[in-house]
């Protein structure tokens, strides 16, 4: 009954967190998971960090994320895959 | 660019500046004019006098209310323009003029009324049309302490003429089993752009409106030989609209590949967040193109020769599986029934 | 198909198959529901497993009666309504809070609990009400908020809790023994905050499987291969395949903001009646952030619609498809009841997802046909 995405901590300022999700970066509460620190990966749900987890895990759902064909093309920055797409 | 930002003392448009009077000349002539300059607008008369080259005129209106007013990639100045130009260019015309209409709800700040209408000036120069006429009105605001009253309002309609390129038979009753479905790049960013600014979410960087004209990449399309059978953009309701746009209207199937359809890691992650389906969510840059199975290579290439359609992908094709029905195939290798949505995507927790 | 996915698919098939009888798993989150249908797993299921809705979705089991009285507090001029999206368009018994809205009341929409709160700090002359739905996975975020309005005197902000806890609607369910159920598959998110172990009395009591899931296809088929292996098997245990992501015992630190901020209580769930200790109510000490008791909101008995059989769904009695609703009073542009309105819900996932409206509609219009 949960909405929750990996997403990695790159900011760390009182009991906030900046975290990356693929490019978007994001502000959530750290009120629930205290110990984070820069670095970490983090469940995000309803504006808050609700765990850590190890990173193997966030990747498998990031790399699940991320398995559109187009996005081997069409990363943030505009590269270009040389797939076909026919 | 501040030459606007007052206009006789005043940094918010007021309730005169729709009045007609002087203060309304002012406006036109200070704000309008510098940014949208070309000689028809310069007269300033009632209508504008064009010359028209022969053949068959395609004429199309669209109201603009978005908010925010600015997001991520775009404004609704673009939006503005772009979204009007992209009805011509889904008919297969080349847009040629814009009429411009203002409601501004008076409190408006005029340094961002300047910002929006630099924001019309290019996107009309980047699409090769010209504004020619157009209005300004202005309203009250209104004070219900409600969510409205934060709100800063102006809602624009943009009218455009455009002439209908010779020889091209686009429609849907075009469309036939074995034809191939296309689409010019990754899905799902202006929608999620617009909702990032909406409070209660704050992105930043990553997620861009994709809000652009399209008429140079569709006339890249047309002339490069392909028979192209429709054309339509995928704006709100996204391409699940636009994919049961053909269902019903032709009663024939789609057979999506989820794999194969466009999406930036960041998109897809953030539509996961908000429990969005990038299908159903809106676009303002995306066109889906429907050709003849033999000539989809050719219009593939053809597409990923304009900037605007480097990331283009062959994306399903049309069956005639009964009964008619929009179908994904998914990427874990199951098939499932895509529906157009039912009004607002809304964001989700749960 | 991705490989991994192939391989568990095919041992799916064949447990199944090894089976030789119906096996029926309740996937009790409402998210699960949706993650099956939208990445196309049902189509790939072996046909003698039937996969059975559960209470698992906060939108349709969030009581009538509070869905009501938020649409009264959205009535009052002085309220500004908070919610998350997914109760927007949950119909009460006089409209949504949608068409309020659409009416001219002032009803927004947050992604955060803290942005609730951060709509009564800039706004001190509105009345903030925040309707707080959700299961453990949402209501730590919700005492959180709730401690630091505290913490800074808000006086303007307050809570129409409607947290609900699922364990005790799990055994509830089983308690009824209306519905044969071979095991479950416990939902990943809530279990973060509650912990794995939080099952056992499930496995122990009632002697049914339990395995925790994540929501991607690779961890749903994961955890219907360990199910139907246990089912074989006959010794139910709890497993986690969901395991880099929830431990054994859970978010500690979430739930001692639980155990802060909140006291369990006996609470209504819509269609399904009271259920003892399931729901969530502010403690004693925070008490004044209780909306219906500091507006004063007349709470009144749940008023069902004749036709809904939502409970019934919600519990497995019934798929979508048998409700005489689905797909023609009740829709998901004019719902009847919570399962159709709400993304999660089961009749919404089936009417979106699946042939099953559109087989209907082909029917209705055959037989007008003839």
């Amino acid at each position: 009954m949960c909405l929750a995405v990996p997403a990695k901590v790159v900011g760390l300022a009182g009991e906030a967190a900046t975290v990356d999700l693929q490019g978007n970066t994001l502000q959530v509460s750290t009120v629930l998971t205290p110990e984070v620190a820069v670095g970490d990966w983090v469940l995000v749900h309803a504006g808050f960090a609700i765990t850590r987890l190890d990173e193997s895990s966030a990747l498998e759902t990031w790399d699940y994320l991320r398995q559109a064909l187009g996005t081997d093309q069409a990363t943030a920055g505009g590269e270009q895959g040389e797939e076909s797409a026919a | 660019m501040n030459h606007a930002a007052a206009i006789a003392g005043h940094d918010r448009v007021v309730i005169a500046h729709g009045g007609g009077g002087e203060l309304m000349g002012r406006l036109i002539r200070e704000l309008f004019l510098p940014r949208l300059h070309n000689d028809v607008l310069a007269k300033l008369t009632d209508g504008a006098v064009l010359d028209w080259p022969s053949g068959a005129l395609v004429f199309t209106t669209d109201s603009y209310v978005v908010t925010p007013l600015e997001f991520p990639g775009g404004d609704i100045g673009r939006l503005a323009v772009a979204g009007t130009v992209n009805d011509l260019a889904v008919m297969g015309a080349d847009p040629l003029v814009l009429s411009l209409a203002l409601i501004i709800q008076e409190g408006l700040p005029l340094a961002l009324l300047d910002r929006l209408l630099a924001s019309v000036a290019e996107t009309a120069a980047q699409a090769g049309v010209r504004v020619v006429t157009g209005d300004t009105k202005v309203i009250e605001r209104r004070a219900t302490g409600g969510e409205d009253s934060q709100r800063e309002g102006l809602f624009i309609n943009t009218a455009g003429l455009g002439r209908l390129r010779p020889g091209l038979r686009l429609g849907i009753e075009r469309i036939a089993p074995g034809d191939a479905v296309l689409i010019n790049g990754p899905v799902a960013e202006h929608g999620l752009a617009v909702m990032s600014v909406r409070a209660g979410l704050e992105f930043s960087a990553g997620l861009k409106s994709d809000v652009a004209p399209l008429n140079g990449l569709i006339r890249t399309l047309l002339e490069s030989g392909a028979d192209v059978k429709f054309l339509r953009d995928a704006t709100r309701g996204g391409l699940a609209g636009v994919l049961a746009d053909i269902c019903d209207g032709r009663r024939l199937s789609v057979e999506i590949d989820e794999a194969r359809v466009p999406l930036t890691g960041a998109a897809r992650h953030a539509a996961e967040m908000l429990g969005l389906d990038p299908l159903t969510v809106a676009n303002e840059g995306k066109c889906v193109i429907v050709v003849a199975a033999a000539d989809a290579e050719r219009a593939l290439s053809a597409c990923r020769q304009h900037p605007l359609g480097r990331q283009a992908a062959v994306i399903g094709r049309i069956t005639a599986t009964e009964p008619p029905l929009v179908e994904l195939l998914t990427r874990a290798g199951g098939r499932r029934i895509v529906q157009r949505p039912y009004g607002e995507e809304l964001p989700r927790i749960c | 198909m991705i490989p991994k996915l192939d391989m568990l698919r095919t041992e799916l098939h064949e447990l199944c198959r090894g089976l030789g009888r119906r096996v029926q798993l309740m996937e009790v989150c409402g998210t699960h529901t949706v993650a099956v249908f939208r990445a196309g797993l049902r189509s790939l299921l072996p046909a003698n497993l039937r996969l059975v809705s559960g209470p698992g979705c906060p939108v349709c089991v969030t009581a009538q009666r509070h869905v009501d009285a938020a649409i009264e507090l959205a009535t009052r001029p002085d309220v500004t309504l908070v919610t998350y999206g997914d109760m927007l368009r949950v119909p009460g018994r006089l409209g949504s809070l949608e068409r309020l809205r659409a009416a001219g009341a002032d009803v927004r929409v947050v992604n955060s609990a803290w942005s609730a709160l951060q709509i009564a700090l800039d706004n001190p002359r509105r009345q903030v009400v925040f309707l707080a739905v959700g299961f453990e996975t949402t209501a730590p975020a919700t005492a959180a908020t709730v401690f630091e309005a505290d913490q800074r005197g808000v006086e303007n902000f307050s809570v129409l809790v409607c947290h609900k806890l699922v364990v005790p609607a799990m055994q509830a369910l089983l308690d009824t023994g209306e519905v044969p159920l071979d095991g479950f598959l416990a939902p990943g998110h809530v279990s973060v905050i509650i912990g794995a172990g939080a099952y056992r009395p499930i496995v122990e009591r009632y002697r049914r499987p339990v395995v925790v899931a994540g929501f991607e296809p690779g961890q749903i088929l994961a955890g219907l291969v360990r199910l139907v292996r246990q089912v074989a098997s006959g010794c139910p245990i709890l497993e986690n395949v969901y395991a880099g992501v929830v431990t054994e015992t859970g978010n500690r630190v979430a739930q001692e903001w639980l155990q802060r901020v909140f006291i369990v209580a006996d609470t209504p769930w819509r269609e399904l009646g009271t259920i003892p200790h399931s729901g969530l109510e502010l403690a004693p000490r925070y008490q004044h952030f209780d909306a219906l008791r500091r507006l004063g909101v007349h709470v009144g008995p749940d008023e069902e619609h004749p036709l809904c059989r939502c409970g019934e769904v919600i519990t497995g009695k019934v798929e979508p498809v048998e409700c005489p609703a689905f797909a023609g009073a009740c829709t998901p542009a004019r719902p009847i009841g919570p399962c159709m309105v709400s993304s999660e819900g089961t009749c919404a996932a089936w009417y979106k997802y699946s042939r099953a409206s559109t087989s209907l509609a082909a029917d209705t219009a055959a037989g007008e046909r003839e």
